[in-house]
């Protein structure tokens, strides 16, 4: 069930002038609705001159603590307030939304492959935490611009073995596009993706010339992130459907790229 | 005990609050959040005679104090509103209207004549208004002989409470609403969207993929109050206002402007929850005004 919730900021992570974790908790003390690796929350951001909401994927979920992370990407007007915001403060979220991954029922001996672009890679780490659970240890290629743009390495390391990729010289591990990363000549039978379009469609195209399913979680812009206002539709074998109910995920057959 | 409960050109409701027509699509969108019984009205989504894809993505954009919107009434058509909608929205307690928009006179009164039968609805939203699709639409809807034509076939086609929903891209929409009065038009709702663009300066491109589209939101406000004000004071029958009403304060704003109920669009958007609150707030508002009947404050002004 979907829920309006006031949630209480409990940490403002902030990695450099572009990034913050928000660590969120209920400010009611109410447990966390049941939320899905790949669904996405919409934020109310008032006080800085923006009317909609601004959608969040869900970056990971701590059941104990009863908390939630988002990370924020400074982008326009709302993302730069949201991620000046501090300790304490309360945001208005209206979630789970979406359908997520499709993880339910996976065999353990199934060869998963992440591949999270920037701020993209965000539900990546919840949806790994997820796999983990049942006995998977995904491998995880992380694409970003600069090393400054690849984040939270070490909580992805936890979960998965990973590999990087930036596009810049100062790379640590593989310069160049994640399409080009070396990890991508070995065998998988399942890739989850994450990030810019160019790049989701890049890897929908490998995955489908060598014939390895493929989930994309898409981001079209969006007003009510409930399937009513019809605004965020991605154009499928099926006709025009809502991002935001029908996805945000989709297996790359769905789609006509 | 405040009465909220008002007549709409002979369509009872329990209060003035009602959703518009693209903003709450079937209602079922929105039952995690609000009891849907509680809502005077719930207008469905424009539905047309055939399934409509509707227009490409980007479809919208957001505005100062506002959106732009380009769906291009994206719908299953009339006949799949009937066998799959129906059944499960006329459980509710709250009077069903059907936003109903076409191409041609003939598609307006086809989708009129399938909807007619149906027991629980007991009006129907003329959508003449729409500024994002080539045909029909608002082109109807921005001369008096146009409005006149389509609701005079509607007249004939729907026994029932006919709502007329006016355009205010238009020189005089007092003009308008007087000739759908004359026509027998039950009601009129306005405003729709206001014809609007907005272009991505860095990409040199629209922002939307028709370049233009309809806002709405806080944005229109002030537009909508004028305009419900104008007609309210030159038609006898009853005004449905809406455009950029985002909370209880607005909403009475509209009616004391000369609307007898009011509808919440965009709103919707921002807080799924936000037609309970402008119910209770028009309580709220009555008691404080020491008012006995929310009939007794509209037109005020």
């Amino acid at each position: 069930m979907k829920k309006i919730l006031d949630f209480r900021i409990v940490e403002n992570r902030h990695f450099n002038e572009n990034y913050s974790l928000l660590v969120i908790t209920p400010a009611d003390y109410s447990t966390l609705p049941r939320m899905r690796p790949g669904q996405f929350v919409q934020v109310a951001i008032p006080g800085c001159g923006i009317t909609l909401r601004r959608p969040i994927s869900i970056c990971d979920v701590d059941v104990e603590e009863n908390r939630l992370s988002l990370l924020v990407r400074k982008a326009g007007k709302g993302t730069t307030h949201l991620i000046s915001m501090e300790k304490d403060e309360i945001i208005n979220i209206v979630l789970p939304l979406g359908n997520g991954f499709s993880i339910d029922g996976i065999d353990s001996d199934r060869r998963i492959f992440l591949i999270g672009g920037g701020v993209g890679a965000a539900p990546l780490l919840y949806l790994s935490k997820a796999l983990r659970k049942k006995g998977i240890t995904p491998t995880t290629l992380i694409g970003a611009r600069t090393p400054a743009d690849l984040l939270m390495i070490d909580e992805f390391s936890r979960y998965s073995d990973v590999r990087t990729s930036v596009e810049s010289q100062d790379a640590p591990d593989h310069c160049g596009l994640v399409t080009q990363h070396p990890i991508l000549s070995e065998s998988f039978d399942m890739i989850y993706c994450c990030g810019p379009a160019p790049m989701m469609k890049a890897v929908a195209g490998i995955a489908k010339e060598r014939g390895i399913e493929c989930e994309v979680s898409l981001e079209n812009m969006m007003a009510c992130g409930l399937g009513a206002c019809l605004c965020c539709v991605e154009k499928t074998v099926r006709g025009n459907v809502c991002v935001c109910t029908e996805g945000p995920v989709f297996n790359i057959n769905q789609l006509t790229w | 005990m405040v009465n909220l409960n008002v007549n709409i050109g002979g369509l009872n409701l329990k209060n003035p609050v009602m959703t518009a027509s693209g903003t709450f699509g079937y209602g079922i969108e929105y039952s995690d959040f609000i009891d849907l019984n509680r809502l005077g009205a719930y207008i469905v989504k424009g539905t047309t005679l055939n399934p409509r894809e509707g227009n490409p993505y980007p479809r919208m954009a957001e505005t100062p104090s506002g959106m732009l919107n380009a769906v291009g009434l994206q719908n299953k058509g009339v006949d799949f509103f009937i066998s799959h909608i129906y059944p499960v929205i006329s459980a509710y307690d709250s009077e069903l209207i059907v936003n109903v928009s076409g191409a041609s006179i003939d598609d307006y009164v086809t989708v009129a004549e399938k909807l007619m039968p149906l027991e629980r609805i007991n009006a129907i939203e003329v959508n003449i208004s729409c500024p994002n699709v080539k045909q029909g639409g608002m082109a109807f809807g921005t001369t008096t002989d146009g409005a006149a034509q389509v609701t005079k076939a509607m007249r004939q086609a729907w026994d029932k409470s006919l709502i007329v929903k006016l355009s205010p891209n238009v020189t005089s929409i007092v003009d308008i609403a007087k000739a759908v009065e004359a026509e027998g038009a039950d009601s009129v709702s306005l405003i729709n969207t206001l014809l609007g663009m907005a272009i991505d300066v860095e990409r040199q491109r629209p922002c939307l993929s028709t370049v233009t589209g309809g806002l709405s939101g806080p944005a229109v406000r002030p537009v909508a109050v004028r305009m419900i004000w104008q007609v309210a004071h030159a038609v006898s029958i009853p005004v449905i206002g809406l455009g950029g009403i985002m909370d209880g304060r607005d909403a009475i704003e509209f009616m004391l402007a000369g609307a007898r109920a009011v509808q919440l669009g965009t709103a919707n958007f921002i807080d799924p929850a936000v037609t309970m609150k402008v119910i209770d707030y028009m309580t709220d508002y009555c008691e404080r005004h020491g008012v006995k009947d929310i009939n007794e404050i509209i037109g005020m002004i």
